[in-house]
């Protein structure tokens, strides 16, 4: 596609976004304990496998049936209405934490996924990539994406499964099983 | 609603902090003066940061080593979260009016369009800011440069774009505040700018910077754009026809998104269908 206009160029987000960009309920797409919720949790490193204390992430998702939700309400959240949008800024520890349901699979045999953004002081652009279901390996094997990945890269894009039912899916910027990171130009 | 406050953290190695600016912007000279022979001999002019960018310290554990990988947005990539009116109240753009008494500093109106990569308004999407106060403070805990809180100033704005991908702010000028980077490292005043287009692929985070600024070359974040053109667009004129008399400067700022990669259609242009109040 032909772009007429030069776009923007990014900035970081800097330390100091933790009290304008989180808000109340910012990481629960549904209430915690609500009828097919699930916990997606995990931990943002660094290239020497430090936790990064100062990045935040946003979710974006279609709801259980793979539908791609268009609803308000993801700022001021009403307890019930899944908007498919959330925000999480990690903890102490580096975690982040997000209340949600599975993504369904948005035509019939796609592999389902999240989308993520990940900003951070240090990162001077924001990151996208994608969080797998790990359970229909047909659908994994036949995806545009994880089939132009070789193997070992492959593996970081689909989460794990919790024992309680949640998803795990730790975020590496750099090193070691560095995560991979998309561009959509 | 204040939550969950996150920290710079001290920086690596006891030598980093006792580099000079010399010793700093030596460096970013030196990437500078290399992209410009290679934009001479017909290399591609950037448009965005570099993610490795070791002038910027903090950079350095936390660009990906691997080329991102390119791929074709796909079904939800391809649309944004809604947002309307419900998430924003109307006087969240005036982030001079938020407590019970007027905030110090010069007070501005900040306003411009966000447009897509095509020059169509991005209607109906969030924008949020925020910033330090005129004297360069942060309400953050751990901002413990000593320069005064303003009880009256907390720096935090949002609106919704309207039709025409319009948005407008009230604010106050903020000042520059020293930082940990080097010695006598200090970002030049700016205004942190968040903002969704009509895909997630849009998604930008960025800073707004005041024209005339004698800190951008010694700046290591701003100078993360390599590309004088692209930084300049970083960069607000300052714009009478904005300026209110006996009341504020007025400085205007448009902000260009990504093209966008799905088929567009005339609602969207319209917002109609962003906000279901």
């Amino acid at each position: 596609m032909s772009t007429k206009l030069v776009p923007t160029p990014a900035q970081t987000v800097g330390p100091f976004y933790g009290y304008a960009l989180p808000y109340e309920k910012d990481n629960e797409l549904l209430a915690p304990g609500s009828p097919g919720s699930i916990r997606l949790q995990g931990t943002v490193y660094d290239g020497s496998g430090q936790d990064v204390v100062d990045a935040i992430l946003e979710i974006w998702q279609p709801d259980a049936e793979g539908r791609i939700v268009q609803k308000t309400g993801s700022l001021v959240r009403d307890g019930y209405t899944f908007t498919g949008w959330g925000r999480g800024a990690v903890g102490n520890s580096g975690a982040y934490t997000f209340t949600t349901v599975n993504p369904g699979p948005t035509k019939p045999g796609a592999a389902a996924f999240i989308s993520v953004a990940i900003f951070a002081r240090g990162l001077t652009n924001r990151l996208f990539t994608r969080i797998y279901l790990p359970e229909d390996t047909e659908a994994l094997a036949n995806d545009p994406l994880l089939t132009s990945l070789e193997p070992e890269r492959r593996k970081t894009l689909i989460a794990r499964r919790d024992s309680d039912g949640g998803l795990a899916f730790d975020i590496r910027l750099q090193g070691e099983g560095e995560t991979v990171f998309l561009d959509f130009q | 609603m204040r939550r969950r406050v996150t920290a710079p953290q001290p920086l690596r190695g006891q030598g980093i902090a006792l580099e000079t600016q010399a010793d700093l912007s030596a460096e970013i000279n030196a990437i500078g003066d290399a992209y410009v022979r290679a934009l001479k001999d017909g290399g591609p002019a950037e448009t965005q940061p570099r993610l490795d960018y070791p002038p910027y310290r903090s950079s350095i554990l936390r660009h990906p080593t691997k080329s991102l990988h390119h791929t074709d947005p796909e079904t939800i990539e391809l649309y944004s979260p809604a947002f309307g009116h419900q998430d924003v109240h109307a006087l969240e753009s005036d982030l001079t009016i938020q407590h019970n008494g007027e905030p110090q500093g010069e007070r501005i109106i900040v306003a411009g369009k966000v447009l897509d990569g095509d020059g169509r308004p991005v209607a109906g999407q969030l924008v949020e800011i925020w910033q330090a106060n005129a004297s360069g403070r942060y309400i953050h805990k751990r901002d413990q440069h000593p320069a005064p809180i303003d009880p009256n100033f907390t720096g935090i704005g949002r609106c919704i774009t309207g039709p025409d991908g319009s948005y407008r702010f009230t604010t106050i000028k903020p000042g520059a505040y020293p930082w940990k980077n080097h010695l006598n490292a200090w970002r030049p005043a700016h205004i942190h700018f968040s903002l969704f287009g009509t895909e997630f692929t849009q998604r930008i985070i960025t800073q707004m910077y005041f024209p005339g600024d004698q800190l951008f070359p010694l700046d290591p974040i701003y100078q993360t754009i390599v590309d004088q053109d692209a930084r300049d667009r970083l960069v607000a004129n300052y714009d009478h026809s904005l300026t209110e008399p006996e009341w504020a400067l007025g400085y205007n700022w448009d902000i260009v998104l990504t093209g966008p990669k799905r088929t567009w259609t005339e609602n969207e242009a319209l917002g109609a269908d962003s906000d279901e109040e």
